[in-house]
């Protein structure tokens, strides 16, 4: 009786389990759907989309020349150039 | 539990390679593969790639907003009147969103060469355009010769250097 018992116990507590798992991993393909397509998103913009970007609204300071000269720093300190709006008018290739 | 989480973080991975291949997956034009279609709306007649067979046609990706474009204009205004008579057909194909900001561009910068308009950028992604300006010159048989992109007056002798070793009509 007590075998009976303590089986009966266990499927219960499997039993539980199971469809814990189930929703736990429908959740994680949802999820990962999500998280797939929105990396998707992370895409940068074509060479010719960029036309926004290059607007001067889209950079961070107000001084074109100061921001030159900060880039210019900022490239030879640390070896990097970009982010600060579009490269040589969006040429891509400063 | 763990393989399942390994298999979500998987299922993940390869929808993510998928979908970024899926956004780039045209191949970059090369010298030697035959040109993708230029089929627009112009800003004198539309333009055609195909009726240009015969011409050496020197394509140019351009927009209102990219500054070595502007730089641009005024060499392809020469190469145009220079070679023009020799076969060399300039087309400008222009990729602003907005017709408008080309028309106002166009107003500040003459241009005397074929120009066409294509706000969706359907031949750039075409022609994987990779930066602007770019510029692919097509032979009179209709194959990619040079793909060349950005344009500082230092390249201007490179670039007609290559328009003229290219043209149909010698001298």
């Amino acid at each position: 009786m007590s075998c009976s018992e303590s089986q009966f116990d266990d499927g219960g507590l499997t039993g539980r389990a199971s469809v814990r798992s189930m929703v736990l991993s429908a959740v994680l393909v949802v999820v990962s759907a999500v998280v797939a397509v929105m990396l998707a998103g992370c895409a940068a913009p074509a060479a010719w989309e960029k036309g926004n970007l290059a607007k001067p609204e889209m950079t961070f300071g107000h001084d074109a020349l100061e921001q030159r000269n900060a880039a210019h720093v900022y490239a030879s300190k640390e070896n990097a150039s970009g982010g600060t709006g579009v490269g040589g008018g969006g040429c891509g290739c400063n | 539990m763990n393989k399942l989480i390994g298999g979500g973080f998987a299922v993940t991975a390869v929808l993510a390679a998928a979908l970024a291949f899926a956004t780039s997956n045209a191949r970059a034009v090369e010298p030697g593969q035959s040109a993708p279609a230029i089929e627009l709306a112009g800003r004198a007649a539309p333009v055609n790639l195909e009726r240009l067979q015969g011409k050496l046609v020197y394509v140019d990706f351009w927009a209102s907003w990219c500054g070595p474009c502007r730089q641009s204009f005024p060499w392809m205004n020469e190469m145009q009147a220079k070679y023009g008579p020799r076969g060399l057909q300039v087309v400008g194909v222009n990729l602003d969103n907005n017709s408008d900001d080309a028309t106002k561009f166009l107003s500040q910068v003459p241009a005397s060469f074929a120009v066409a308009f294509d706000p969706k950028g359907d031949t750039a992604r075409r022609y994987q355009v990779k930066g602007m300006p770019s510029s692919v010159l097509i032979g009179p048989d209709g194959k990619v010769l040079q793909v060349h992109t950005g344009f500082r007056d230092d390249q201007r002798a490179a670039l007609e250097a290559a328009i003229v070793a290219a043209l149909p009509v010698a001298r």
